[in-house]
Order: C-alpha cells, then sequence, then structure tokens
C-alpha cells in the first residue's frame, strides 16, 4: 500500500488523473472493439456511432492535457509523481491516435459494407483482440504498477506484426489472383496496418509504464548509453 | 555563553599568513588570502574537494548527526535537503567548524578540505572558516558600515589588507557577486540601505573577499522574493566555476534548479547522495521519494 500525499487537494488531482486516463481508456478499447464489429457484422451505422464517439477521446485528452498542466504549474511534482504527470501526458497522445486509428477503420468499414465480401475475416478479428488486450493490459498494468505484465505488452506487439505480415501476404495472393477485389483487397490491407499501429501505440503505453514504476527508460534498447534493455 | 555573531566567525584571522601577490581581472595586483594555492580546476574536478568521514554531531546529549560520510565534488553545487530538524544545518556548520562554537556542541569523526582534516590539532578554525566561507539565512550586513567597507571588512580585519588595493577587491568581490552595476555609484551609503536580495548579494561579495575555496550558503534565499532568488541562484551557477559550493535549502525546486548533487538527509543520517537529476527523478531510497514527493510525515 503507497502512502497518500500529506497535501489530500495534490492527491485528489492525482486520483482525477488517474480516473481520466482509466475512463478514456475504457472509451478507446470499445472503439477499437466497436470498429472491428462495424466491419466484421457489416454494420454501418455502428462504424458512424464509433466515429462520433472519437469526439468524446478528442475531449479526454484536451482535459488530462490541462490537468496535467495544472498540476505540473501548481505543484512542481518530484520522482514518481513527476514520472506519472509526464507518462500521463504521453498516454492520452498514444489513446488518442489509437481512437484515430479506430476512426480510419470505420471509414473503410462503410466503405467495404457497401462490397460483398471479399474474404471472410480471420486474422483481422485476431488482431484486433490482441491490441485490444495490449491496451487492457497496459492499463491494468499501469493501475497496479505491474512492470511483468507492462513488459508481457511489448513482447506481444512481435504477435501482431506477425499477424499483420500474415494479412498481407494472404491479400497480395487474393488481389494477384482476382484484380478485381484489389479495391477491397487496398482497403482490407489497410485495416490490418491501422491495427499494427495501434499496436506500436499499446507498446508506447506498456513502455511508459515501467518508466513510471521503475524510473527506466525501455524505449530503443541500446540505443543509449549504459542501456542494456 | 552565546553563540558568535556568524559575521565575526567567517571574516579572516588576523593571524599572519604568507601574502602573495596575484593579478585580478582588472589587472590590480591583490594579496592572496589563501592558506595555499588551490589545485587547478581539471584536478579538483577528479578528488573531492571536501569530505565528511563518520561525522556525528551532538548538542549536549542530543545526537543530531549520525557517522554522516559524503563527498563533496569540486566546483560544484551541492545542496542539502531534508526536513526540519534533520541536521543540515549542522552538518553545514560542521564543515567549517561553526558547529563547535555553540555551548555544548561537539563533534566526532573527519572531515577533510583537499584531504586534509580540519578538526586535526593544530589546525586554527578562523583560518579554515576563511577558505570556506558562510553566507547565512538573513542578510547581515555591518549596519554601521558602508557598502564599500562591508565588502572590505573581512580583509580589513587581518590586518594585511593595503589600502592602494582596497578599490581593485571591493570591485572584483562587487562584480563576482553581481551587484556591481547596482552600487557603484553608491558605495558610501550604509550597506543596510540595500534591498534584501542586494544586502544577500553583498553579504556573498564579503565572503568572497577573502577569496574561500568553498562558500557554504545557508537557506540563502528563504527571505528573498522570487526575483532576488533568482539572482542569487545565477550568481551560484556563475560562481561554481571557481568556487565549490554547498547549499542547504527548504526548497526542493531550489535544490533541483541550482545543484549538481543532492544530499537527503533525514533525522540526522544521510539517506541518498546522488546526481541531483537522478534523484529528484527517480530516487533510490523510498524515504528519499516520499519526502521529495510530499508523503513524509
Amino acid at each position: 500500500m503507497t502512502k497518500a500525499h500529506t497535501d489530500r487537494e495534490f492527491e485528489g488531482e492525482l486520483q482525477e488523473l488517474r480516473n481520466q486516463l482509466l475512463e478514456m481508456a475504457g472509451r478507446v478499447e470499445s472503439m477499437i472493439a466497436d470498429s472491428i464489429r462495424a466491419l466484421v457484422q457489416r454494420d454501418s451505422d455502428l462504424a458512424v456511432r464509433t466515429i462520433e464517439a472519437d469526439n468524446r477521446v478528442d475531449r479526454d485528452e484536451l482535459e488530462a492535457d490541462d490537468l496535467c498542466l495544472r498540476i505540473l504549474a501548481r505543484r512542481q511534482p518530484m520522482a514518481s509523481d513527476l514520472r506519472f504527470i509526464t507518462l500521463a501526458l504521453k498516454m492520452v497522445t498514444d489513446l488518442e491516435r489509437i481512437g484515430d486509428l479506430a476512426v480510419n477503420i470505420c471509414e473503410r468499414a462503410i466503405d467495404l459494407n457497401q462490397e460483398p465480401n471479399l474474404k471472410p475475416y480471420e486474422d483481422i478479428p485476431r488482431m484486433a483482440g490482441v491490441v485490444q488486450s495490449m491496451v487492457r493490459e497496459a492499463i491494468d498494468a499501469f493501475v497496479t504498477g505491474d512492470v511483468r505484465k507492462a513488459r508481457a505488452v511489448v513482447e506481444r506487439d512481435d504477435e501482431l506484426d506477425e499477424l499483420y505480415h500474415r494479412v498481407f501476404r494472404d491479400l497480395l495472393h487474393l488481389m494477384m489472383k482476382d484484380p478485381s477485389g484489389l479495391e477491397r483487397g487496398i482497403h482490407i490491407q489497410s485495416v490490418a496496418k491501422f491495427l499494427e499501429r495501434m499496436g506500436d501505440h499499446g507498446t508506447n503505453l506498456a513502455e511508459q509504464v515501467v518508466f513510471m514504476v521503475k524510473g527506466k527508460d525501455i524505449r530503443h534498447p541500446g540505443r543509449l548509453e549504459g542501456e542494456n534493455g | 555563553m552565546t553563540e558568535l555573531a556568524p559575521q565575526l566567525l567567517s571574516v579572516p584571522s588576523p593571524s599572519a599568513t604568507p601574502v602573495e601577490d596575484r593579478k585580478a581581472s582588472n589587472g590590480a595586483t591583490l594579496p592572496s588570502a589563501r592558506i595555499e594555492r588551490p589545485a587547478r580546476r581539471e584536478q579538483m574536478e577528479e578528488s573531492p574537494k571536501l569530505t565528511a568521514e563518520e561525522l556525528s554531531a551532538w548538542f549536549g546529549a542530543k545526537q543530531v548527526l549520525q557517522r554522516v560520510s559524503l563527498a563533496i565534488p569540486a566546483n560544484r553545487v551541492t545542496a542539502i535537503i531534508g526536513p526540519s530538524g534533520c541536521g543540515k544545518s549542522t552538518l553545514l556548520r560542521c564543515f567549517n567548524r561553526m558547529h563547535e562554537t555553540v555551548t555544548g556542541a561537539r563533534a566526532t569523526g573527519k572531515v577533510r578540505l583537499d584531504g586534509q582534516d580540519i578538526y586535526a590539532r593544530g589546525v586554527d578554525p578562523v583560518l579554515i572558516r576563511r577558505q570556506i566561507g558562510m553566507v547565512f539565512q538573513k542578510p547581515n550586513p555591518f549596519p554601521s558600515m558602508s557598502i564599500r567597507d562591508n565588502v572590505l571588512s573581512g580583509l580589513r580585519l587581518t590586518g594585511l589588507l593595503k589600502r592602494e588595493l582596497a578599490e581593485g577587491i571591493m570591485e572584483r568581490a562587487l562584480i563576482q557577486a553581481a551587484l556591481w552595476e547596482e552600487v557603484q555609484d553608491r558605495l558610501s551609503e550604509p550597506g543596510i540601505s540595500l534591498s534584501g536580495g542586494q544586502q544577500q548579494r553583498l553579504c556573498i561579495a564579503r565572503a568572497l573577499a577573502v577569496e574561500p575555496e568553498v562558500l557554504l550558503m545557508d537557506e540563502p534565499c528563504s527571505a528573498l522574493d522570487p526575483i532576488a532568488t533568482a539572482r542569487i541562484e545565477d550568481l551560484m551557477h556563475s560562481l561554481s566555476d571557481r568556487y565549490t559550493i554547498v547549499i542547504v535549502t527548504h526548497n526542493m525546486q531550489q535544490a533541483a534548479r541550482v545543484s549538481d548533487q543532492t544530499a537527503f538527509l533525514l533525522m540526522g543520517e544521510l539517506v541518498e547522495f546522488g546526481a541531483t537529476d537522478q534523484l529528484f527523478t527517480s530516487p533510490h531510497d523510498v524515504r528519499t521519494e516520499d519526502y521529495i514527493t510530499g508523503k513524509f510525515g
């Protein structure tokens, strides 16, 4: 059990920021699920609703940024508090970008839903499942300060990359065989790319959690002097 | 016995010391108040300027420092932080043998300046206080003296100050203390006619006039407004090229701003000592973490 701050108002502000991040992460996680459901279940109304939901995520980003700046200006936080605030500033950017990518998937879904399916979706929902769990686990690690969980998220990015390359190869094969599916194929390939990018943002989230808890930067291993990964 | 006025303790001793001729930046030949020449800067940076070894201190039966060991690097600013009563001012006062001036106060262990034990038998504490100057929380210029006489008061008491060199020494000390521009036309006015921030820089000039090697600063900005504080902090930064500076401060943001190294003391014990950047972002000890994030007490 960590000790609370002597200044209860400061403690309250940090708690408020933590809650804002959790709510934002929850909304983004739903957006990922909904965007893929809109595609797989050919539900364009859901795609539109998901696009609209992104406005709330954008507002989340602005509100969290405002709160971070207010805390920095008023409290001049140190040590783990300072790491938490800098983490929050980066996390909201990654979460907001994931939201934008879900919007991009919805836009492709609306186009794809107007055409017959090129093939049954198999690896795309799998990719979405991995991304969702990466975001969820990174946020869990953030809440519990669980470095092992955060590191496990970073490792899952390889799984996602592998799925992406498989989708890419399959689509390439299909498009070469039947050029009439070219446009749909490119749209689906874009969806896979968007999911792969979401995974990169999920990895960022997890790396930032490690920094918050341990004060150790695990990004770009080997790039900094003294970094041992 | 009451404690002696600090300004009387930190001025040079009248005892004879070798006087070397040296050139000031303005070309004037100045007497040196140092006991010995400091090593060249690059050499000084490699070995610590000031070290405490197993240093313990008491006021009567109450122990206020517990076997503190740390090495203060030359030509750097070192901050000492910690809650009230943690022993940080006592540690500072042990560094120039001011602690022992309080009745019932004593210390054990060693403090070394350039490797030499300043508590060794035969060492004159007054000479030590000349090499290790001090600036206090409240600006304390001599109230009856002019700005000029305040700066020169330390050297004058030595009896070694030549009249023809006085102006050059005073000007150099005031320039180093970043006060010259503001007072050059009013040097005969009383020191206490200056603002609080200017008075504190006057006290720094007074300490620098005797050419110390180490400058100890005990909460030097706590009585100053933010602008005067910024001036002193800027001054500390520029002075660290030539002097080793140790500052005690309650203000953690100040310690983070001005220092290269920070020591955290708690109940007389040195909890953590390390690079300021590291200590304020990722402290190693949970007690440091709790203190600097305000979870203390």
